[in-house]
């Protein structure tokens, strides 16, 4: 130990409260960011419920066929409109189908949706966010013209005039709600890089003569991923909504392939007679959206500690 | 402000050329032949080459634009292929149920939404609060057409206390004026048709309000409990002014900059939810137009339709832009 170390270390010694003020700053300077959030998420009782809600229904897709002897194409016509019972603990809809074998695989369909939609518009949104900050000028313009002219569309409007195009099935409402969502992640890098653009680290990465991808993909990336991950988290409820309204207007999946949205536009026919058929699709694509909403908004909290206390 | 207004002005041009693009699209990227598929598969190959020839599809693609855009700037939005009719002369009817529509679901969303944020924030917190926060947290993950039909079951069906479909009473229908029922009732003077068609209003405009009311009652809450803590309220309130006042007269005013933003991005969010909405209370607005047109393969309604609310989408952006700076005049662009 040489002779400052060991005056610091006296006066530690001499100074209680100024050595446990160090003791703290070794922790925190211990604990990554990362590890931040995780620990401030799980003190987060609303995002627990969230994760919860999703872990729940994640699990029954996965396991939909051990959980049910029935296919969910299996129809029985004389068990037609059964209410909730043993044999058909959801009841059954127009054509005798098991509801809750329908719920089961329709959550396969929705996550499915909400995961590959929200990589591909986060994939393709980065990147244009990205080339759009970190270039600027015509390319910066070019880009954002294209992100205003999607946005200026309603989303779900956007969404139908795609499907209408292409036509109604899974693939192409997967297409649709990936390219709504391109802008909302594209704007949102694009802001991050720009701020992160003028920053002293990336300068002096820039005057080292790093090349521009490694300038992007190893310094502006991984200091952008915090917004990203909570949009992402936000927009997979948002893909469900929306892909859950294209099945109900006949524009995404197609029968026989159970989607949440679609059961529901079946129901509209018999809700008087079996509200069943209407009530447990519409509250599984609430739980799924409102499980993704309080992580969102949980991940939000504990990377963004301004928005704490709002 | 007179600079700011042109210069955003002059910036929408790009988008509306865009816009335009992406709609003259629509019928251009159909797989296969488009007159082939509007007609369907049953088409002679006579009736096919008169629609190529009626919409000029045998021109190039630049030349097809340029005479669209030519169209458009004259007012003319092509014809209809199921009803044969000008698009420009029947659409008006749509946009006036759909604007009528937004405006009170919009009424209901700010209502509702604005006070709901504004006791949670004055009693952070207590029951209220927590249930007020608890229901917009509901409410922003609810389908909006699952809430349509829970409505149409619960008020219409079970307690059959208001009407589940249409505009109004379809035996005894209005002669429309400006085809706003609510003001064409007025006009005529007749109160017991305003009645009837305000309670056709209420299920449809309280399903469609639901999302916007619980996103505006967050941010009003966030907002106003941001602007309670800053000094110039506690001056207000050091100086003897009752709650109240302090609420309603000094901090809405500076909580509402954000709020209104949400607002106008919201009413965009309305005239999406809209098709949905008016496809299951059929309700004879622009998104049923646009989703009929989407069955019966009505290529130049669904590009009118969709090319038509974005068109107002915009407009309504750009009037909240500009709002916002005369609410805020310190907002630099």
């Amino acid at each position: 130990m040489d002779k400052k170390d060991k005056n610091e270390a006296e006066q530690l010694t001499a100074n209680p409260a100024k050595a446990s003020m160090a003791k703290d700053a070794e922790e925190i300077e211990a604990i990554s960011p990362w590890k931040d959030t995780l620990r401030q998420l799980r003190r987060n009782k609303f995002a627990i419920a969230g994760m919860g809600i999703i872990v729940f229904f994640i699990l029954l897709g996965l396991v939909a066929p051990l959980l049910t002897s029935y296919g969910y194409e299996d129809q029985d016509l004389v068990n037609r409109l059964m209410p909730p019972s043993a044999e058909h603990w959801l009841g059954t809809d127009h054509l005798g189908r098991d509801i809750f074998t329908r719920i089961a695989y329709g959550a396969r369909v929705s996550l499915q949706v909400g995961f590959f939609a929200v990589t591909g518009a986060l994939v393709f949104g980065s990147l244009l966010g990205i080339i759009a900050g970190y270039f600027g000028r015509w390319v910066d313009m070019l880009i954002s013209r294209i992100f205003d002219i999607l946005l200026a569309f309603p989303s779900i409007l956007l969404a139908i005039a795609i499907v209408a195009i292409l036509g109604a099935s899974l693939q192409n409402a997967l297409i649709a709600i990936a390219v709504i969502n391109i802008p909302i992640f594209g704007r949102l890098v694009r802001s991050k890089v720009i701020s992160l653009r003028e920053e002293e680290f990336i300068m002096a990465a820039r005057a080292q003569g790093m090349k521009n991808g490694r300038i992007i993909f190893h310094h502006i990336l991984p200091n952008s991923t915090a917004p990203i991950i909570v949009q992402a988290t936000l927009g997979f409820g948002t893909a469900i909504l929306e892909a859950a309204a294209l099945g109900f207007l006949g524009l995404g999946v197609q029968p026989p392939t159970p989607e949440w949205g679609q059961m529901l536009a079946d129901s509209r026919d018999f809700i008087q007679l079996a509200p069943w058929t209407l009530i447990v699709p519409g509250v599984s694509i609430m739980l799924v959206v409102l499980g993704f909403n309080l992580i969102g908004d949980g991940l939000r909290d504990a990377l963004d500690p301004k928005m704490k206390n709002s | 402000m007179f600079s700011y207004v042109m210069r955003r002005l002059v910036m929408l041009i790009p988008v509306l050329v865009g816009m335009t693009l992406i709609t003259f699209s629509i019928v251009h990227l159909i797989p296969g032949n488009p007159a082939q598929v509007m007609l369907g598969e049953t088409a002679t190959a006579e009736a096919i080459a008169d629609l190529e020839e009626s919409m000029g599809l045998n021109e190039p693609y630049l030349v097809q634009y340029g005479l669209y855009i030519s169209d458009l700037l004259q007012g003319d939005l092509g014809t209809s292929l199921r009803s044969k009719a000008e698009i420009s002369q029947e659409i008006w009817p749509y946009i006036a149920a759909t604007f009528e529509l937004t405006v009170f679901a919009m009424l209901f969303a700010i209502f509702i939404g604005v006070n709901a944020g504004i006791i949670s924030a004055w009693k952070q917190n207590s029951w209220f609060d927590f249930l007020a926060m608890l229901f917009a947290l509901v409410g922003v993950s609810m389908p909006v057409f699952w809430l349509a039909l829970m409505e149409q079951w619960v008020f219409a069906q079970e307690l059959g206390w208001l009407p589940a479909y249409g505009r109004e009473n379809s035996r005894d229908p209005m002669a429309p004026i400006t085809h706003f029922y609510v003001l064409d009732s007025l006009i005529h003077l007749d109160f017991a048709r305003t009645w009837v068609t305000l309670k056709h209003l209420i299920l449809p405009s309280i399903a469609l309000g639901t999302i916007p009311m619980a996103i505006i009652a967050r941010m009003t809450r966030s907002s106003m409990l941001e602007v309670m803590k800053s000094d110039y309220v506690r001056t207000v309130r050091a100086k003897g002014s009752g709650t109240f006042l302090v609420i309603y007269k000094h901090a809405l005013k500076n909580a509402m900059i954000p709020v209104l933003t949400v607002i106008g991005l919201q009413t965009g969010v309305l005239l999406g939810g809209a098709i949905l909405t008016e496809t299951i209370f059929s309700w004879p607005g622009l998104g049923r137009y646009v989703y009929e047109a989407i069955n019966y393969r009505d290529y130049p309604v669904i590009q009118s339709g969709i090319l038509v609310i974005a068109f107002i989408f915009v407009i309504i952006n750009l009037v909240v832009d500009v709002l916002y700076k005369l609410i805020d005049p310190r907002i630099k662009y």
